[in-house]
């Protein structure tokens, strides 16, 4: 079962270098906060995994923190966007 | 630990099941035209393929805590995505982000911003790229 899992990380990978493309190379920074968003969500998926592949539990923990920082950071960067202010 | 039992062959399934959809959100992001395009491919289809992935941790785990913490984290997750996708989709509406050229309707540009949002046919690379330059 080991070669399951080697080809779930590397489809996982694949699709995180798909979304730094979208940051790199995103014509407005709306897209890039976008690439940033569906990152921080496919991150949490990766650790999630890697937990379960360990059987390691705490990394669930970890997992539901950066869904947490991904959440409130995705909020802030999109008020930004709106005003070009962080003031109100 | 050996052994797979059909439990953990049907938990297997749903994990690779939501890991399709990211690896499909993923060629959404890069292939599709404007930022609302993308947003809506990307988000819908990784938060359920992420929440498809904390199911299948959860059948292959069973009722331990690691699975315990794995639905509340898939969850968490699915409450939360589509409320920063909103954001950000309004963020960029606001922002100026045009729609791409084949659009049909945008009511919101029309009530609220005085006209809706859909680029012209010519000039618009030029101008992306124009905004990208101040960007960088």
């Amino acid at each position: 079962m080991s070669v399951l899992w080697i080809v779930i990380l590397i489809i996982l990978g694949v699709a995180s270098f798909l979304c730094l493309f979208r940051i790199f190379r995103g014509p407005t920074i709306a897209d890039r906060m976008v690439g940033v968003d569906i990152m921080g969500i496919l991150f949490v998926g990766i650790t999630a995994i890697t937990g379960i592949l360990y059987n390691l539990s705490f990394l669930v923990d970890i997992a539901i923190a950066l869904a947490l920082i991904s959440f409130v950071g995705t909020l802030a960067l999109a008020k930004y966007l709106e005003r070009r202010t962080l003031d109100d | 630990m050996t052994e797979v039992t059909v439990v953990d062959i049907i938990g297997y399934i749903v994990i690779f099941v939501g890991v399709v959809f990211d690896l499909l959100g993923a060629i959404g992001l890069v292939r599709f035209p404007d930022v609302y395009n993308r947003l809506q491919s990307a988000t819908k289809s990784v938060t359920l393929g992420t929440f498809g992935i904390m199911i299948g941790i959860l059948i292959v785990a069973g009722f331990t805590p690691l699975g315990i913490k794995a639905l509340i984290c898939g969850v968490f997750l699915l409450l939360t995505a589509p409320v920063s996708a909103h954001a950000l989709s309004r963020g960029s509406l606001r922002f100026g982000a045009k729609m791409w050229k084949g659009t049909v309707i945008d009511s919101y540009g029309k009530d609220k911003l005085g006209g809706p949002q859909i680029e012209s046919e010519e000039g618009e690379a030029k101008e992306s790229k124009e905004k990208d330059d101040e960007v960088a």
